[in-house]
């Protein structure tokens, strides 16, 4: 192997030699870019194709229940209720919850079963900026159910991450 | 340390329907957020919280960072025995905290 023409090495005007320069200029150019990365997160349709796998969708027996107008982004209060008797035969098995806007698409997923009774939680959430919500529930049977809200936030969470 | 709370009637009668809140003191910190000197603080949330009723799993959930800060759960289970319920928090450090309620039922 041929060594590198001598001009590579040449000092640039910082001191640094050429090869070093181009070096730093990479690994800051990568620096640069994480934050593009970060930003590239499955659509809110692709985060919900995952957990269905794609199943068809139906709406209704789902009810998301969100405060249209949100103050505080930092911690949003959420029910979900779905429609089922919660016997062995016809029961709830997973819900999840994702959003259109936020840094990652899913947002928290449940597990049920017979022994829950009802199909009904809550929890709080953040949201980045208003945005839709959407819950999805898998029966026992294997079908999808979906139910969508709209949220306006004033102040939003992470707000670090938006300046 | 970390504290949490939880919330179970202590009497039900057989067949019953009883709400289960649980809350946990987690800063759950989303690793979207800089620090002072502009790193990233590292994430840290809980992923994974199970109850279980008499060693029975009766209520499961998988936490991402879009989930609030001192968790708060609420959801229901169906009274079967008088029994132990147990309440366990993963987080990102691989810590589980865990909690337990009686409930005796008639």
């Amino acid at each position: 192997m041929v060594d590198a023409p001598a001009s590579c090495d040449v000092p640039t005007a910082s001191g640094l030699p050429r090869r070093a320069f181009l070096a730093a200029g990479a690994g800051a150019l990568t620096v640069c870019m994480l934050p593009l990365e970060a930003l590239a997160r499955p659509t809110l349709d692709e985060a919900i194709l995952t957990f269905t796998g794609g199943a068809p969708l139906h709406d209704g027996r789902v009810r998301l229940d969100l405060p249209p107008l949100v103050e505080n982004g930092n911690a949003v209060g959420v029910v979900i209720d779905v429609d089922s008797p919660m016997s062995e035969a016809d029961h709830v098995r997973r819900i999840a919850l994702f959003n259109e806007k936020n840094p990652e698409a899913e947002i928290i997923q449940f597990q049920l079963g017979p022994r829950a009774g009802r199909a009904r939680v809550a929890t709080r959430i953040r949201l980045a900026t208003s945005q839709t919500v959407v819950a999805v529930a898998q029966m026992s049977d294997g079908t999808f159910w979906v139910s969508r809200a709209g949220v306006i936030v004033t102040l939003a969470a992470c707000i670090e991450d938006l300046s | 340390m970390t504290r949490a709370l939880v919330n179970v009637p202590k009497t039900a009668r057989a067949g019953d329907i009883v709400e289960i809140r649980a809350m946990i003191a987690h800063p759950m910190e989303t690793g979207y957020r800089q620090g002072p000197n502009g790193a990233m603080i590292p994430r840290n949330i809980i992923r994974r919280f199970v109850c279980t009723y008499d060693g029975a799993e009766v209520f499961a959930a998988d936490f991402h960072p879009a989930v609030s800060a001192n968790p708060y759960l609420a959801f229901s289970t169906r009274a079967t025995t008088s029994g132990t319920l147990t309440f366990a928090w993963t987080d990102d450090a691989g810590l589980t905290h865990t909690a337990s309620a009686e409930i005796v039922v008639t």
